[in-house]
C-alpha cells in the first residue's frame, strides 16, 4: 500500500532522513519508534506528502508522490492522519469538525456528512459531545474526535504521529483502546509512538529509527523477543524503554 | 482668564456645519476600513505566498506606504491621480482612494501577523484531510486569524477615524473642517475647537470601550 524507496530529506544542510526504504502492506499495523530527533515524525509526514523530500520515491496506493503531476490534496484525502496535538479546528463544533472536510473535499451533502461523521463519533464513544467545541473537551476526548474526523474520510490507511505523547497518563488508555479496536478491524495503520504495549498487542512490524536512518525493520516478535539479534543501538533503546 | 461663550452651542450649529463633516469622516472611515481589510488581506496573502514576484511587490508596497507620512500621501495622490487619468479629481474621491491604498498597507501587516499567529498544526491538519490551499485559508486559517485580529482591527479603525482630519491638506470637508468653518462663522474659534476635541474624544473613547468588551467575547478557546 505504501512503499518508500531510498527516501532522503534535508532541511538546508541538515540531513533529517537518510536513505529510508520500507513498505506498509494492506492490513498491517506498523509501529515506528526511536529516540527524539531520529526523524520518525518527519518520515511519517512524508507518507502523505505533508513534508516534501528531495531524494527517493514514495508510492501510495499506486500513486507516486514525487511525480509533480500528482494531485496531492486528492491523495491526502485517502490517507488519514492523527497528530500529536490533536489539531481539531477550535472555531468549529465537534460535528462541524467531522463534516467540513467530507463536504468540501469529498463533496458529500450536509446530511450525508453528518450521519457518516456521527457514526464514527459514536464508535469512539463520544456521540454525546457532538455539539461541544474542542476547547470544552479533555485531551483524550479531543484526540478521539480527531481519530473520528480522520476516519470520516474513509481512508485506506491511517497514520498516527505520536497520538498519545501530549496526553495525561490517565487519558492514554482511552485513545489506545480506540486504536486497538481500529487495528482489530483490519485498518492499515502506521504509528509513531513510544507506547510499546500497543506495539506488542496489535502491531505486526516494528521500525526503529536513529539519526534519520531505519536501523531495524522486522516483525514484532523478532524485535521484542529476540533483542540480542538486534543492533546494539536498538538493544540500548529497548533496555531503556522497557525498564519502566 | 479668558472668557468662553458657549451660548451658540445649539442644534443649528450641528446641522449647518458639523453634520456634513461628520458624515464625510464616518463614511471615509468605513470605506477605508473595509477596503483596507480586503486589499490588506490580498497583500498579506501575497507576502505569505512564497512566490518571489508577489512577495517583492507586496513587501515593496507595504514598506513604502508605511514609511511616508499620511498627510504627504494624501497630497501626492491628490496631485498625482489627475496627472495619471488626465482629468481633475475631487478632494473627496481622492481622499477615499488615498485612504484605502494607505490603510491596506497597515491592515496587511495586521492580517499577516494574524495568519502567522494561527498554529502551524492547523494548516497541517487541513492539508492532511485533503483540503487545497484555498480551502485551508478560507475555512481554517482566515476565520481563526480574523477572530484573533478583531480587537486590533478596531483599534486601527479608531486611529483611521482620527487620521481623516488630515484631509484638510486637500480641502475636503471633514468633521474637523466643519468645526473650523463653524468657528469662523460664529466668530468663536476657541469654543468650537473645544467642542471638536470633545466630539472626537467621545467617539474614539466609546469605540475603544467597545473594543475592550469584544476582546473577551471573540477570543478563541484552544
Amino acid at each position: 500500500m505504501i512503499k518508500l524507496r531510498n527516501v532522503s530529506k534535508w532541511y538546508g544542510s541538515f540531513q533529517v532522513l537518510n536513505d529510508c526504504s520500507t513498505s506498509i502492506n494492506k492490513g498491517e499495523v506498523v509501529v515506528i519508534c526511536g529516540p527524539s530527533g531520529s526523524g520518525k515524525s518527519t518520515l511519517i509526514k512524508t507518507m502523505n506528502a505533508l513534508e516534501p523530500f528531495q531524494q527517493g520515491e514514495i508510492v501510495v496506493n499506486g500513486i507516486s508522490l514525487h511525480n509533480p503531476k500528482t494531485n496531492l490534496p486528492q491523495l491526502r484525502s485517502r490517507v488519514g492522519m492523527v497528530f500529536q496535538h490533536f489539531e481539531l479546528f477550535p472555531h468549529l463544533s465537534v460535528t462541524e469538525n467531522l463534516t467540513l472536510a467530507q463536504m468540501k473535499v469529498l463533496g458529500r451533502s450536509v446530511e450525508e456528512a453528518k450521519v457518516h461523521g456521527l457514526k464514527y463519533l459514536e464508535r469512539v464513544g463520544l456521540l454525546a459531545q457532538k455539539g461541544k467545541f474542542p476547547g470544552q473537551l479533555s485531551g483524550g476526548q479531543q484526540q478521539r474526535v480527531a481519530i473520528a474526523r480522520a476516519l470520516s474520510m474513509d481512508p485506506i490507511v491511517m497514520l498516527f504521529d505520536e497520538p498519545t505523547s501530549a496526553l495525561d497518563p490517565e487519558m492514554v488508555g482511552e485513545v489506545l483502546d480506540v486504536m486497538v479496536k481500529l487495528a482489530n478491524e483490519g485498518m492499515t495503520m502506521c504509528c509513531v509512538t513510544h507506547e510499546m504495549g500497543f506495539a506488542r498487542k496489535v502491531g505486526h512490524r516494528v521500525i526503529f529509527m536513529d539519526h534519520g536512518r531505519i536501523i531495524e525493520d522486522c516483525n514484532k516478535t523478532e524485535f521484542f523477543d529476540n533483542p540480542d539479534k538486534r543492533s546494539p543501538r536498538a538493544q540500548e533503546f529497548l533496555s531503556k524503554i522497557l525498564a519502566h | 482668564m479668558f472668557s468662553l461663550d458657549l451660548s451658540f452651542y445649539n442644534w443649528e450649529l450641528f446641522t449647518s456645519y458639523i453634520l456634513k463633516g461628520l458624515l464625510f469622516s464616518v463614511q471615509l472611515t468605513i470605506i477605508a476600513t473595509v477596503g483596507g481589510i480586503v486589499f490588506g488581506t490580498a497583500l498579506a496573502l501575497m507576502r505569505l505566498s512564497g512566490r518571489s514576484a508577489l512577495v517583492y511587490l507586496a513587501t515593496f508596497y507595504v514598506n513604502t506606504m508605511r514609511s511616508i507620512p499620511l498627510v504627504m500621501v494624501i497630497l501626492w495622490f491628490f496631485l498625482l491621480i489627475p496627472m495619471l487619468i488626465g482629468r481633475p479629481i475631487g478632494a473627496d474621491l481622492s481622499a477615499t482612494i488615498t485612504f484605502i491604498a494607505f490603510e491596506a498597507a497597515f491592515f496587511s501587516e495586521i492580517v499577516r501577523a494574524g495568519i502567522q499567529s494561527v498554529p502551524r498544526g492547523q494548516g497541517f491538519a487541513a492539508e492532511a484531510l485533503g483540503m487545497t490551499y484555498g480551502q485551508n485559508m478560507r475555512f481554517i486559517i482566515l476565520p481563526q486569524a480574523f477572530r484573533n485580529m478583531i480587537p486590533v482591527f478596531m483599534t486601527q479603525t479608531i486611529i483611521l477615524f482620527q487620521d481623516t482630519s488630515l484631509v484638510y491638506a486637500i480641502g475636503a470637508y471633514d468633521l474637523l473642517k466643519g468645526f473650523e468653518i463653524a468657528g469662523k462663522n460664529y466668530g468663536r474659534p476657541i469654543e468650537t475647537y473645544i467642542l471638536a476635541a470633545f466630539t472626537y474624544f467621545i467617539i474614539c473613547f466609546s469605540l475603544s470601550k467597545i473594543v475592550r468588551k469584544i476582546q473577551s467575547k471573540v477570543a478563541i478557546i484552544r
